[in-house]
């Protein structure tokens, strides 16, 4: 089957079978290894990426259900050499060790934050609850997660307005 | 000038990140080489059974199957059988009997990874069931059938292994005041690092030489294996490259050879083409080494003021169809003999039976630093025990009873020699960051209303660092480690270190140590990893022993490089070597501070104008054999709540402090408490494989396999006190593997101490809302 989709903003063709797993498409047509594949159950969220902008597991679609729509990746968190303040509080905090979790529970972040700016702890627990990592025990990526979204606000609030008509 | 350098001490952030978080890490399923094909492995739904009959036509019917592998092709090449690293062999695949659930049966070569699923569904394979051994207490009866036929002993027993003065501590029996005995089941769990096992091979024909990636904690070792099992295919060590690349968590679980190796290996010579091989989970749950599994009956005799005497354990380990247990080959029960914990038992006594049941092989694994894990349980519950005997506080008990800090290198009944240690300001400190005494007034009131809450101590004492030559050796292999330390002229470093890192940090924590021994900034340091034709020899890491073990290699190789740049400071500075000092990490003229080199010009001038008869370049290299392993500790107190309608154990609070000597970066070390502490959550609270009665497992794939997410991970508080470790070079112990020994005994001590008021004693881990809820219904509490 044809497929036609938008990969971290980027336009992708493929002739793939209809049973390709979309994280198998990521990972082996495009060659974006960022996005992992923990388990076979749908429990661990490491192949998790954003779909129109939601969080979902890309262990659980087939890559012909993402036709016509955008996907974003790990790989496309860093904009113009700059890196995503969800990627920066990661580091900073301490939120990973072998970093294989990282681009999934990354991704959730990214899909929280766009919905909630100010998420408390137990909300960013609840939200990272579909993402398992056998390293940290959490306590660090729930600090890296709110500092990532102080930084965020932080930023927001000091931007410039941009002019009525413009976008 | 220290922060800039970022030495020993500093919470430098990690160097790994950088490409982590940017989806540019490479990991062995990252890799892809040309012509690479994929192998996927049919096993066994028995788990005892007789293969009459395997038939592969339909699977090499499908076009893009190459070939289908099964135990007879591997006779002739003497590869179905490999051996085992505890004297013992494990078969690659069976040519008639398969002896547990998920064993391997045949592998499928195909051109993808779909087709090569497609082809271990077309395998037919007609089984012939067989009676079915699960308890390793019924399999010692006489009537058990013998699982192992191609073993010479007729029997399902491995091995009996024993330690301490049995006569001795029959009589401390004999006349003690007080005794206490628990018999504790610690069930079989499994690691579940988030990556599972796997591995690119690719055998170059002309060349003679194998390359694989692979997913191993212990690359040299492996090499080395391959070598003495295959060399008689050719595959010779200095052909065989083994690089293990970035590794998604390890955790003892990445330690074994498996026959996923074995059969990528294998096919890639038979088919002259790379060959991946990759793990799912429910493979990787259901047949990689499991940990634990020890049936533990474990007695206290004290006197009546609850001062310990004697310790006397008898144990049936439970080895599955295999004896692959990754331990030293002395130590088939591996460090079990550290029971005696933190307390100066005066006779002890120990006692293991290895059995064989119609399971996967293992047991060491998950933080276990070779059977500490079992032990720490079994020390801590057995303290709360006899707390209760004796009418004591728990914590006034462990105070009254610990190892004082002056008895200092303390020689155990069973033949240890403690490095270092001050339990007692350990346990006073967790005590005050908790507020144990109120606490205990908050219990005692909530006992009067009826609700259920405990509060549990465990105070443990590691043993990592394997090990001493005298003692230790992995298939004869010493158990030293190694680093290689290489300046170049512009005054930046390169160093490879015969360990492995899998998450924890190497890459920025080795060169924070040479960062503090030869003044180059951190960031001037590249640290390498897990690639065998360039990394100095070493053991791998596992059981905490990086620290002990390479960290020590790692600062005595830079101690050997500025003993070198002193002497070229001297020539540099025209003065005699002697009066030569290293201050403000800088060669110094003694007493003339605006005299001086840095490391940088140092490097320079050895290789443009290095003192006549002095060699050229600056590097060493050092192989370091520990003089004694290092002793960590640590006392955790943990808070929990009980839900008398559901059942549920909700932790409160935790406070962990450890000791783990120097520590070379505080924000690393935080890191690994916290995840060893859920990884002591996990087995005491959640995980659990069981086997029903046919040998079905139970809990082989995330559904049912529960490792906790952030929702139940409690927030960590953790504290540190530092008592260094007096043999080891810069004081440092090891600690990846503390909080997990340490933790479960806290949170079981805590559920225990909960219900003790109603006569509970013991608790068999994990402590599910189920098995609560068991007790209070029949404690007649339940809501």
């Amino acid at each position: 089957m044809r497929v036609q989709l938008t990969v971290n903003g980027e336009k992708r063709e493929a002739d793939i079978e209809p049973r390709l797993l979309l994280v198998h498409f990521i990972r082996e047509n495009l060659l974006l290894t960022g996005t992992h594949i923990g388990c076979d159950t749908t429990s661990c969220g490491a192949c998790t990426v954003l779909l129109d902008g939601r969080a979902v597991k890309s262990c659980t679609v087939f890559a012909v259900q993402a036709d016509g729509r955008a996907v974003s990746t790990v790989e496309g968190l860093e904009q113009g050499g700059k890196l995503h303040p969800v990627q920066e509080s990661f580091t900073q905090e301490h939120g990973l060790q072998c970093g294989f979790c990282t681009p999934g529970m990354m991704m959730t972040a990214v899909a929280l934050l766009e919905r909630n700016a100010d998420p408390s702890e137990q909300e960013v627990r609840q939200a990272i609850s579909g993402n398992l990592c056998r390293c940290t025990g959490y306590v660090n990526i729930v600090k890296s997660v709110r500092a990532a979204a102080g930084k965020i606000r932080e930023s927001k609030s000091q931007a410039v307005p941009v002019a009525a008509g413009g976008k | 000038m220290a922060v800039e350098i970022g030495g020993i001490g500093h919470s430098v952030k990690r160097k790994e990140d950088a490409r982590f978080i940017r989806g540019k890490g490479n990991y062995v399923d990252d890799l892809k080489l040309p012509g690479m094909l994929y192998l996927d492995i049919a096993r066994s739904p028995y788990a005892h059974a007789k293969i009459v009959k395997i038939d592969k036509s339909k699977a090499l019917a499908i076009p893009g199957v190459l070939a289908v592998i099964t135990g007879e092709d591997l006779v002739p090449l003497k590869l179905n059988w490999m051996p085992t690293l505890m004297s013992d062999q494990q078969m690659v695949l069976p040519t008639d009997t398969v002896l547990y659930q998920a064993q391997e049966v045949a592998a499928v070569v195909a051109t993808e990874r779909y087709i090569a699923a497609d082809g271990v569904a077309a395998i037919e394979v007609e089984y012939e069931p067989l009676p079915v051994v699960v308890d390793p207490k019924k399999a010692l009866l006489p009537d058990a059938p013998v699982l192992r036929q191609d073993r010479k002993e007729k029997s399902n027993h491995i091995w009996h292994w024993e330690t301490g003065d049995k006569e001795g501590t029959d009589k401390a029996f004999r006349e003690a005041e007080v005794t206490v005995k628990e018999d504790i089941y610690i069930p079989r769990i499994h690691v579940s690092s988030i990556e599972t096992c796997g591995m690119v091979a690719s055998w170059d024909r002309i060349n003679g030489k194998l390359t694989v990636w692979m997913t191993t904690q212990a690359p040299h070792a492996i090499r080395t294996v391959i070598a003495l099992v295959a060399g008689h295919l050719g595959l010779q060590e200095d052909k065989i490259r083994v690089i293990s690349p970035d590794i998604g968590g390890g955790f003892g679980g990445k330690v074994p050879v498996y026959p996923g190796y074995v059969l990528a290996i294998g096919a890639s010579v038979l088919t002259n083409h790379p060959v991946k091989w990759i793990e799912d989970r429910a493979e990787n749950i259901q047949a990689d080494s499991f940990a634990r599994d020890y049936h533990i009956t474990a007695e206290v005799a004290a006197k009546k003021d609850g001062t310990v005497q004697a310790l006397r354990v008898k144990t049936i380990a439970d080895h599955g169809a295999f004896d692959a247990a990754a331990n030293p080959s002395k130590f088939p029960a591996g460090l079990f003999h550290i029971i005696t914990g933190s307390y100066p038992f005066e006779k002890a006594f120990v006692e293991v039976d290895g059995v064989y049941t119609n399971k996967p092989p293992g047991g060491i694994a998950y933080r276990c630093s070779f059977r500490v894990t079992e032990v720490a349980f079994t020390i801590e519950r057995l303290m709360d025990t006899l707390a209760r005997k004796v009418g004591k506080d728990p914590a006034d008990l462990r105070l009254q009873n610990f190892i004082k800090p002056e008895a200092f290198p303390y020689q155990s009944a069973l033949g240890w020699e403690y490095d270092s240690g001050d339990y007692g300001r350990a346990l006073k400190l967790a005590m005050e960051k908790i507020d144990y005494a109120g606490l205990r007034k908050e219990q005692a009131e909530k006992r009067k209303k009826g609700e259920l809450m405990g509060i549990g101590i465990s105070s443990f004492t590691e043993i990592v660092g394997a090990g001493p030559s005298k003692h230790f050796d992995i298939l004869g292999l010493k158990m030293f480690d190694s680093c290689e330390i290489r300046v170049h002229p512009t005054g930046k470093a390169t160093a490879r270190l015969g360990v492995k890192s899998q998450g924890q940090g190497h890459e920025t924590t080795f060169a924070q140590i040479i960062a503090e021994e030869l003044g180059i900034p951190v960031g001037d340091i590249t640290v390498e990893e897990g690639d065998t034709d360039t990394a100095p020899y070493g053991l791998g890491t596992y059981a905490s022993r990086s620290t002990p073990v390479a960290g020590a290699a790692t600062a005595i190789a830079a101690r050997k490089i500025r003993e070198k740049g002193k002497l070229i400071a001297a020539h540099l500075l025209e003065a005699a070597p002697d009066d030569i000092e290293w201050k403000d990490y800088k060669f110094q003229v003694k007493g003339v501070p605006a005299k001086t080199k840095t490391m940088a010009e140092i490097a320079f001038a050895a290789y443009t104008n290095h003192p006549q008869g002095m060699e050229a370049g600056l590097e060493a290299v050092d192989y370091y054999d520990p003089p004694n392993l290092t002793y960590p500790f640590g006392s955790y107190i943990c808070v929990v709540d009980l839900d008398k309608g559901t059942g549920e154990v909700k932790v409160r609070r935790f406070v962990a402090v450890d000791d783990c000597g120097t520590i070379i970066n505080p924000m690393i070390v935080e890191g690994q408490i916290h995840g060893g502490l859920t990884m002591g959550l996990a087995p005491a609270l959640y995980e659990q494989i069981n086997y029903d009665e046919d040998g079905n497992i139970q809990g082989g794939t995330f559904m049912d396999y529960l490792l906790p997410t952030a929702m139940e991970t409690p927030n960590w508080e953790t504290a540190k006190t530092t008592t260094p470790s007096p043999h080891h070079p810069i004081g440092a112990k090891g600690v990846g593997e503390s909080a997990t020994v340490g933790a479960p005994a806290a949170i079981a001590n805590a559920v225990v101490d909960a219900l003790a008021h109603l006569g509970v004693r013991h608790i068999d881990i994990p402590i599910t809302p189920w098995k609560v809820q068991q007790i209070l219904k029949e404690k007649g509490v339940a809501e």
